[in-house]
Formats: structure tokens, C-alpha cells, sequence
């Protein structure tokens, strides 16, 4: 790929465009909440967003619209308003958040927020089963929830046959019939196959850079934060899957991290302190960037994080949609990405292990959350592991994503401090050099 | 001669430590932290300074360390504890793999490697269960100085079951007992024992390998290491100095950095 931009425009160019592709899509859903016009409510796990976009219906992310309260230090007042309304201080934050939208009529600090018109899920998570619920009583619409059967043995056995496979493929697909069914009835419109491998192809452009993306941080010095930039482009990813601005977004967003990686430019001023982490959770949204910077003030970079896998809907995959047969295409692509979302949170220390080697990393972070057990189940026995066969570090905090109240800044700089100061002690002592020449990954 | 000093502003009590260039204590402090946390740590520089009869200008580089490591506001820089713990137990007691550090308000597990190095760590997070603050609940309650908690413990022997996971509940959970009529020293080693039960969750958390070292102010409590040799099945590593280990690494580190071997992982980050 060959580009006329200059380098001054290319570099942060991701950072810029991914900001203002958000703000346009806040924008794009408050016009649907003024013109009543229809929505449908999809997760970052298993969205099914390209089925959704077919008939032209508004997609929003309540996880991504929940977590942007709390990047915009308002969660608190949603929180407290849903324990207002009787929900536990127990219960997941962006349940609550959400809750508490649903009740200010959509008032979000990005915009309106359109109600939903249908809601679709899967079993990706257990709580979006009891979350739908509440917009089934609040607004009476119907609910799709898609049941993919999960993984019946350990991804080191092989993983499933082609002939395994195939029965739950299926019963994917019948269940995304019904889908087509019910938007068929909500737009009045008639499912348009044709539609649906334009938006496939799309998700597919999309995909392909996307994991160019996030190989490239393979390079030395690492070309992007994956905890910080990476949620920038997550957000992108899940919001505009489907669309040729999105495909376009992460092709411009690949030709800049290959620019980064040739010419050695990362997101440290001074790259000889690089340390290289992966990140394993869901970031701590209330504090973002003083979180981020607990780890940047050390020269701590996350070259991968495990939320770029699993809430990326499959992107990170090295899988592509079949054109020629496009429905049965889709279920195995919602199959497989929601085995895989839920693997990857299930045996960490076997994708961890393999983004160690592949990542050269130095150190990784746990971080944990008071909100979501599903993806903080496990992570102690993970880190065992980690620890035992490979030879990192390891950090494991606490926090949440989106309670401040259970956010302890002074708690977790003692702790990340230590942890730095480890991964110094062993740099020194080891005689280690820092990285001087950029190596962008030639796969 | 040049030598290095070490600051250990803990929750409790502040440690301050003086070695010469062979690392050895040369003088050494331990004062009540209390509220005016920069005065408590030049008090206890000055006192380590007076012990070993060493001139302040002779100290060439001073390390904080502890949970007030920012206010050794004349410090040329801090550590946090963990590490400076791992250094000055390793240098103690070379055999050292695993740390127990039980201070006023927190307590840490730290797997290190031969000569210091922090492998991993654990701490305690929201609760003070498990930690010197729980004694210092228990002797509240049972009216009694926190010097007399130790002998009179050892004297249990058939210890009350604390399940209480919270400090502040601790005591009312004592009261109880008292009020059914157990002894005090039978009610003390179930207090001791319910802490240790707690520490050694956190060593597990990190592994337990090899020499344990226990440091930290609760290591002048002769019940809590019978207690934790007993239920580890292991010989803690514990000396009078102990509870000095932190300042001591944060020293051994200052020294480093003198002799320019540069080892010590200390950053500038404003706190």
C-alpha cells in the first residue's frame, strides 16, 4: 500500500480518524433517537452486527456506551441511580449504566442514546441474558438470543473436527434464520443475501488489517499501547464492523503502524526503557488515562492485550467469510469467535504462553474486575502458570471498570511501582540491552 | 568512610537503617509513625545516625521506602517496600525464596530469587484481616498491651475459632468469646492462628519455596512465628532485626547506587 500523506499526518493519524469516526457515530445515533428510526441493541461478543446492518437498522454497543460514562467520569451518577432502582452493588456496572440510560431516555455524554428496537445476544456472556431481560420489560421488544454451543474439550486436544463442527454450525444458522425473521418483520424489508456479502466482504477488509494491526506490535520498539489505542480501535471495530468507513478506517490504520514499525517510532518518547507487557482483563475505565499512565511514567508498553482478542468479535481470528455461501459463512465466523472469546478467557495461559513468545514480552498484567467475573475468573491459576513457564513477571490488580468506588490509585501505583521496579532489577541485572534497531514482523 | 541509609515509613512505625560500605547495620531506629509522617522520618534518620555515631554527611545516598516513601522529603529517592523487603531479607538470610512481610496495615508474600530479585507478590487488598491491625483490634478488646499479647497466647491451648473476616467485627467476635467464658490466652492464639491462616492464603497465592523469610513488625510477636512454624510445618527465618528488613533493603540499595553498580530498580515517579 502507497500513500501520499505525509509522515507529520500519518503518525496519530489512527488516534485522530478513530475519534472523530466515534464522535460521527454517537452523532448518527442521536439523529436515530430524534427520527424514532429502528435500532437494535448487539454485544462486542458474538454481535451478529453484519446481519443487523443488512436491513439498514442502527447498531448500538450498549458494553461501549456503558464504559464511556465512565471514561467521561459520569459513571457514578448512572451507578447510583440504578442502586437507586434496587440493583446491588454486586451487579456488573455496565448493566447498571445501561439501566440507568434506559431510564434518563437515552442521555449520554456522547449524545442520545436511541432505545432499542430488538435486542440480539448470545451466550457469549451470562449476564446478557439477564440484561436483555430488562429491555424486554422496559420496552416490550423482542429479544433474539442466540445459543452457541461451546467448546467440549481443551484447545490443546486439537479443537474440534470439521465434523464436529458442522451440527453446531447449523444450529447456529436456523437459530440466525429466526434473526432474519424478526428484522424482516421490525424494517419491513425482505433479507437481501446480496446485502449481506457486501457487509460480509467489509467485516472481512476490516479483519484482515486488524490482525495486520496487531501483528505489527510485534515490532521493537511496539507501534501502539494495545490497552490504550487498542480500546480506541476496538470501539471502532465493533462500532462500524460492516462498513466501508470501518474497512477503510483500520486499511489507513494498518499503512500507519507499518510506517511506525519501519522507521522504528512508538508510542514512548524514550523507547530504550520499552517494557513490553500484555494486558489480560478489561481496562480500569474511571482512572483510564492515569491507569495508562501508571504504566507509561515506568516505560511499561502493552504490546497485546487479551480484551483486543476476545471483544473484537472474532477479528482477531485468522478467519475469513466465505462470499459463496455466505449465511452458512456467518454462523460458523459467530461460532467460532464466541468458542474463541470464551476459550480465550477459559485457558489464558495457552493463548498468553503463545503471544509471550510471539510478542517477546517482559511482563504481564492481571487486572481483575469487581464487575465482570467472567473475564476475571481464573486469572490467579493463570498467572501460576505463566509464571512457572515462562520467564516474565507478573502484576495481578484489582480494580473495576467501571466503579470508582473500588478504585484504589494509591493501591495500584504501589503495586505497579513494585512490579516496574522488578522488571528493572532484572534488566540491569541480567545486562540486558534495550532495543535499538526497529524489527517490524515481515508475517 | 561512605555510608547508606534506608527509611521504612511504614503504617505504624518508622524504620531508618545505616550501613557501612561493606552493608553492614552500623545504626538503626524504630519510632512511632504517627501523623506528621515527614518528621517521623527525619526523627528516625537522626536516631540511626546518633547509634552508630555516623555524621550526616557522611551518608551519601538515603533511600524511603514504605507507605510514606514520598515524604523522606531529604531522601534522593524512594523504593517501594516489597522490593526493599526481598533485598534485605535476601542479604539476611542468603537462602531466602519466599518472604511473609506482616506490618501494621498490610501484609505482603513475595516469591524472590537468589540475591532479591522479586519473582512475584501478593497482598493484602481492602481488608486489614490477616495483619497487625487485626492484633492490635484484639488487644483493644482484651484490654492488654500489644507486648503482652505474645507470651500470653503462647500460653493457649485450645484455640477459639476466629471466623470473622473483618478487623473491626474481630473484636466484637472476641467479646463473645470472653462472654461464653474462654480464656484470654486460648481466645489470643485463635486470633494469632486466624491471622497466620490468612498469610499463609497469601503465600499460597505466590508459592511457597524454599527458606521462608518473615519480616515486618508483627516478627517481634513470639506467638504469631510459633504459630505460622506450626501451621507451614517450616523453620521461619527471624532475627532481632527483623523488622528493620525493609529499611535494610532500601540501605543495601543506597549502597548500590554509591558504589555505582547501579543494581537498585529506583525511578523518579511523582507520587
Amino acid at each position: 500500500m502507497t500513500s501520499t500523506i505525509s509522515p507529520e499526518d500519518l503518525v496519530g493519524r489512527g488516534a485522530r480518524d478513530g475519534a472523530a469516526l466515534f464522535r460521527d457515530w454517537f452523532t448518527e445515533l442521536g439523529t436515530a433517537a430524534e427520527r424514532g428510526e429502528h435500532t437494535a441493541y448487539v454485544f462486542v461478543m458474538g454481535s451478529l452486527a453484519e446481519i443487523v446492518r443488512t436491513f439498514d437498522v442502527h447498531t448500538v454497543f450498549p458494553e461501549i456506551t456503558s464504559l464511556q460514562t465512565a471514561v467521561r467520569r459520569v459513571a457514578d451518577e448512572y451507578l447510583n441511580l440504578a442502586e437507586d432502582h434496587g440493583f446491588s452493588p454486586d451487579v456488573c456496572g455496565y448493566v447498571k449504566a445501561d439501566y440507568a440510560l434506559q431510564i434518563r431516555k437515552g442521555d449520554h455524554p456522547m449524545g442520545r442514546i436511541p432505545p432499542p428496537s430488538i435486542a440480539v445476544l448470545t451466550n457469549a456472556c451470562n449476564t446478557y441474558l439477564k440484561w436483555a431481560e430488562i429491555w424486554e420489560r422496559l420496552y416490550d421488544i423482542p429479544i433474539v438470543t442466540v445459543d452457541v454451543p461451546q467448546s467440549r474439550k481443551a484447545p490443546d486436544n486439537g479443537g474440534p473436527t470439521a465434523a464436529e463442527l458442522a451440527p453446531d454450525q447449523a444450529y447456529v444458522q436456523f437459530q440466525m434464520n429466526e434473526l432474519i425473521g424478526h428484522l424482516e418483520e421490525l424494517t419491513g424489508k425482505a433479507f437481501d443475501i446480496d446485502r449481506l456479502r457486501e457487509v460480509l466482504e467489509l467485516t472481512n477488509r476490516m479483519g484482515r488489517a486488524w490482525r495486520r494491526v496487531l501483528e505489527l506490535n510485534r515490532a521493537k520498539p511496539a507501534v501502539f499501547d494495545a490497552m490504550m489505542e487498542g480500546t480506541i480501535y476496538l470501539g471502532v471495530a465493533n462500532a462500524l464492523r460492516g462498513t466501508e468507513a470501518g474497512a477503510r478506517y483500520f486499511e489507513d490504520l494498518a499503512e500507519e503502524m507499518e510506517y511506525k514499525a519501519a522507521h522504528g517510532i512508538g508510542p514512548l518518547v524514550d523507547h530504550d526503557t520499552e517494557h513490553r507487557l500484555i494486558f489480560v482483563g478489561v481496562p480500569c475505565y474511571p482512572i483510564f488515562r492515569r491507569f495508562y499512565q501508571l504504566f507509561t511514567d515506568w516505560g511499561g508498553v502493552f504490546v497485546s492485550s487479551t480484551y483486543t482478542w476476545f471483544a473484537s468479535g472474532g477479528l482477531n481470528l485468522d478467519f475469513e467469510y466465505d462470499l459463496d455461501r455466505p449465511l452458512e459463512s456467518l454462523a460458523e465466523g459467530v461460532l467460532l469467535s464466541v468458542r474463541r472469546a470464551v476459550d480465550s478467557m477459559l485457558f489464558h495461559d495457552r493463548y498468553l504462553k503463545e503471544a509471550i513468545d510471539a510478542f517477546d514480552a517482559d511482563g504481564v498484567v492481571y487486572h481483575p474486575v469487581k464487575s465482570c467475573r467472567t473475564v476475571s475468573t481464573g486469572l490467579a491459576d493463570s498467572r501460576r502458570v505463566v509464571l512457572d513457564e515462562r520467564d516474565v513477571l507478573c502484576l495481578y490488580i484489582e480494580s473495576d471498570m467501571m466503579d470508582k468506588r473500588v478504585v484504589s490509585e494509591a493501591q495500584l501505583k504501589n503495586r505497579i511501582d513494585a512490579f516496574f521496579e522488578g522488571l528493572e532489577s532484572r534488566r540491569i541485572r541480567k545486562g540486558m540491552d534495550a532495543p535499538t534497531a526497529s524489527t517490524a514482523p515481515t508475517t | 568512610m561512605a555510608f547508606a541509609a534506608g527509611v521504612d515509613v511504614g503504617s505504624t512505625q518508622t524504620k531508618a537503617i545505616i550501613v557501612d560500605e561493606a552493608g553492614a547495620i552500623v545504626g538503626r531506629a524504630l519510632l512511632p509513625t504517627g501523623a506528621n509522617v515527614v518528621q517521623a522520618a527525619e526523627h528516625a534518620f537522626r536516631e540511626a545516625l546518633k547509634s552508630g555515631d555516623v555524621p550526616e554527611e557522611d551518608v551519601t545516598f538515603v533511600i524511603g521506602t514504605g507507605y510514606g516513601r514520598y515524604r523522606v522529603e531529604f531522601g534522593d529517592t524512594q523504593i517501594t517496600e516489597i522490593v526493599c523487603h526481598a533485598r534485605g531479607a535476601a542479604h539476611m538470610f542468603p537462602g531466602t525464596e519466599t518472604v511473609l512481610d506482616m506490618g501494621g496495615q498490610d501484609t505482603k508474600a513475595i516469591r524472590i530469587q537468589p540475591g532479591g530479585d522479586v519473582i512475584d507478590f501478593c497482598m493484602n487488598d481492602k481488608c486489614a484481616a490477616g495483619t497487625g491491625r487485626f492484633l492490635q483490634s484484639a488487644a483493644a478488646a482484651l484490654e492488654l498491651g500489644l507486648d503482652e499479647l505474645g507470651p500470653t497466647a503462647l500460653r493457649g491451648v485450645r484455640p477459639v475459632n476466629i471466623s470473622t473476616t473483618c478487623t473491626v467485627f474481630a473484636e466484637s467476635e472476641v467479646l463473645s468469646w470472653l462472654a461464653r467464658g474462654k480464656k484470654i490466652e486460648d481466645i489470643l492464639l485463635g486470633v494469632h492462628r486466624s491471622i497466620a491462616s490468612r498469610s499463609i492464603a497469601l503465600l499460597r497465592r505466590v508459592g511457597i519455596e524454599g527458606e521462608i523469610t518473615f519480616t515486618g513488625g508483627v516478627t517481634r510477636n513470639e506467638a504469631m512465628v510459633a504459630v505460622l512454624n506450626d501451621m507451614l510445618h517450616a523453620e521461619l527465618n527471624v532475627s532481632e532485626e527483623s523488622h528493620y528488613i525493609g529499611a535494610l533493603g532500601a540501605a543495601l540499595f543506597a549502597l548500590e547506587r554509591i558504589k555505582g553498580r547501579s543494581a537498585s530498580p529506583e525511578k523518579e515517579v511523582v507520587a
